[in-house]
């Protein structure tokens, strides 16, 4: 997690960088004066909650996309870092290369071991370029399948961590069979042994998306925004303009909040106050017992009856009229 | 730089920039009732066509009795469902199925104009009724059930009604033990249907590995174009991944790919040679001997 002075603050957290800017001098001031300034230094800091919680409480569903885009967000590493223990990260497809936007292994939850899989995000210039902004190739679907499958031989439950803008729309990706891969990725996906769990933690675009998002159960987190198309995207091709992405992001409905009431997820997680990039633990913290109740709660189930129930869960997806004819 | 093809004009449900991507030289008369069984679609006499390709000239009619395959060069021509199931069930016979599945502005989404209207408009100007339709028929009397796309409805784009009548269709090849074949033909997501639109690659996957598992056939023809969400799912789910000639087909579109790594793309790129070459097809069929090769896999599946 940054500190607080090496923070980064999206338009609509401004205020919150004021305060902070504040504290700071009032900090300085009683540093030098040796005056006490602890009081009007806690009631700022105060304040510094209330604004994060004032600011998270009406975002605009743009604003939404921004914050799970925010470059202080932790990402699928330190999730993995903060919720479990005795991770031993796993590399490679066994055929390509090790995709390095894509990562996964096997760690202990609670006592209990887990496969952990997700897209991985760069936490500063050189690492967003290392990995590709978390935009997999097809190696990296494959490397997914493959932990996946692990997974199987060994019994124990798969969370994916979903954060990706898409998978990447390259040359080579398409020589490798970007769809097949995540059509594969679909198909095996409702078809594993063992219980699913899928968290949108940032991004959720597309097939990119759903090529790790096919599960018993599908979380997403606060502030993460989760459909078929980025709002840039489809601003471009309805609107035939970049400019109407917020109204885009508005019509596509692409909120945690929709998602839930539509059915198309089935809960959603809380974040610490003004974000998971004010705390990360905290925000693992928030994450864990869902994860241990729902595991609890899958593992009561047989095999069949968990494929059973994972094919009708997507089977219901979709709004249609039936006419007379 | 040369322009790439791509399909956004048709998937926000207006015409297309390109030749092929418009469908004003073939259109369909509106038949007006709907009936369950296939009947001769009246072709405009004397319209003039233009191959794209090499620029050979015949009327429609020329170009229907030749299965709308260009006779100078072998061009495939985008041809619609009623066309791919006349060309390829026994004696025109096949009936119809889920046409009561209708679309809808469940969202009430609206970009240029609201979806609601899209959708009436669409309707309006076809007698297709949603982007892909189901039938039933036999091949050389093997029985298979055919969805089959059609890219003059809003791109071919894949939405819950898509979803809906492939599920269904699966369901039925279930029930009777009848191989499926899936003709794709689409330029992507039906955007309007936002994460319904997504999730339908999902339920379609999920359908087609209950068939799997009952050991019935299922057969994906690619043809052009098959982008996004079509090959992220069943597009590349076949028992058997085929191809007609020419065909573009990839994840994601070429002007997309263009864009990102800003280079030509190499000529040839994800057309249908380029994916067999690649190891993603199993084979690529001529049109003329689809129905024949259709007929013997079928034969060789059942006996
Ligand atoms: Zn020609």
């Amino acid at each position: 997690m940054p500190q607080d002075k090496n923070r980064q603050f999206l338009e609509f957290e401004k205020p919150i960088k004021e305060l902070f800017d504040d504290i700071e001098g009032l900090k300085q001031k009683a540093e030098k004066s040796k005056i006490d300034l602890s009081d009007p230094i806690r009631k700022l800091e105060e304040r510094v909650i209330e604004t994060r919680k004032a600011i998270t409480q009406n975002l605009t569903p743009w604003q939404k996309v921004q914050l799970s885009r925010h470059p202080d967000r932790p990402y699928t590493l330190k999730y993995i870092d903060k919720l479990t223990t005795d991770f031993v990260e796993l590399f490679g497809d066994r055929n390509v290369r090790d995709d390095k936007a894509m990562v996964g292994g096997f760690a202990s939850l609670d006592g209990r071991t887990v496969m952990i899989i997700g897209q991985q995000k760069g936490i500063n210039t050189k690492a967003r370029q290392l990995r590709n902004f978390g935009m997999a190739n097809p190696e990296g679907y494959r490397k997914a399948l493959r932990l996946m499958k692990l997974a199987e031989k060994f019994n124990k439950p798969v969370i994916t961590l979903i954060d990706t803008p898409g998978a990447y729309p390259g040359l080579e990706a398409e020589e490798r069979g970007q769809g097949e891969a995540i059509a594969r990725n679909i198909y095996e996906m409702m078809r594993l042994k063992v219980p699913v769990i899928c968290v949108v933690i940032g991004e959720g675009a597309s097939g990119g998306a759903l090529g790790i998002g096919v599960g018993d159960r599908v979380f997403m987190l606060e502030n993460t925004w989760y459909t078929v198309i980025s709002p840039e995207s489809c601003s471009s091709i309805l609107w035939r303009s970049w400019d109407q992405k917020e109204k885009a992001a508005e019509q596509l409905k692409l909120t945690p909040d929709y998602m839930h009431q539509f059915g198309l997820i089935d809960e959603i997680i809380p974040e610490p106050v003004g974000g998971a990039h004010w705390d990360y633990q905290e925000a693992a913290n928030l994450l864990k017992p869902y994860l241990l109740n729902t595991l609890n709660e899958l593992g009561q189930l047989t095999p069949e009856q968990r494929i059973e129930k994972r094919i009708e869960k997507f089977n219901k997806m979709g709004f249609y009229d039936e006419v007379a004819q | 730089m040369k322009q790439e093809e791509d399909f956004e004009a048709n998937l926000a449900g207006e015409e297309g920039q390109s030749e092929e991507t418009k469908t004003s030289w073939f259109k369909r008369i509106k038949k007006g009732i709907l009936t369950s069984t296939a009947e001769k679609k009246e072709t405009p006499e004397g319209l003039w066509s233009k191959c794209p390709e090499c620029g050979y000239i015949c009327t429609v009619t020329e170009l229907r009795e030749n299965m709308f395959v260009c006779p100078k060069c072998a061009y495939h021509h985008r041809i619609g469902s009623s066309e791919y199931f006349d060309i390829i069930f026994d004696d025109d016979q096949y009936e119809i199925l889920y046409e009561n599945i209708r679309s809808k502005d469940f969202l009430h989404f609206t970009d240029l104009k609201s979806y609601e209207k899209r959708l009436q408009e669409t309707w309006a100007k076809t007698d297709i009724t949603d982007s892909v339709r189901v039938a039933k028929g036999t091949v050389k009397s093997n029985d298979l059930v055919i969805a089959c796309m059609d890219f003059e409805f809003i791109g071919g784009s894949l939405g819950s009604v898509m979803g809906e009548r492939i599920a269904r269709a699966a369901t039925l090849c279930l029930e009777k033990r009848i191989p499926l074949m899936i003709i794709c033909k689409s330029g992507g997501a039906r955007m309007m249907e936002s994460a319904f639109s997504l999730m339908q690659l999902a339920k379609v996957s999920g359908k087609l590995s209950q068939l799997t598992d009952a050991g019935i056939p299922y057969i994906s023809l690619l043809t052009d174009p098959s982008f996004g969400g079509i090959s992220a799912s069943f597009g590349m789910l076949g028992d058997l991944n085929i191809a007609e000639p020419g065909a573009l087909i990839g994840f994601a579109g070429p002007r997309v790919i263009k864009e990102t790594i800003k280079k030509d793309l190499p000529e040839g790129f994800q057309r249908s040679e380029f994916l067999l070459e690649h190891g993603f097809l199993d084979f690529i069929v001529p049109r003329k001997e689809l129905k024949e090769k259709l007929a013997t896999v079928l034969s060789l599946f059942k006996n």
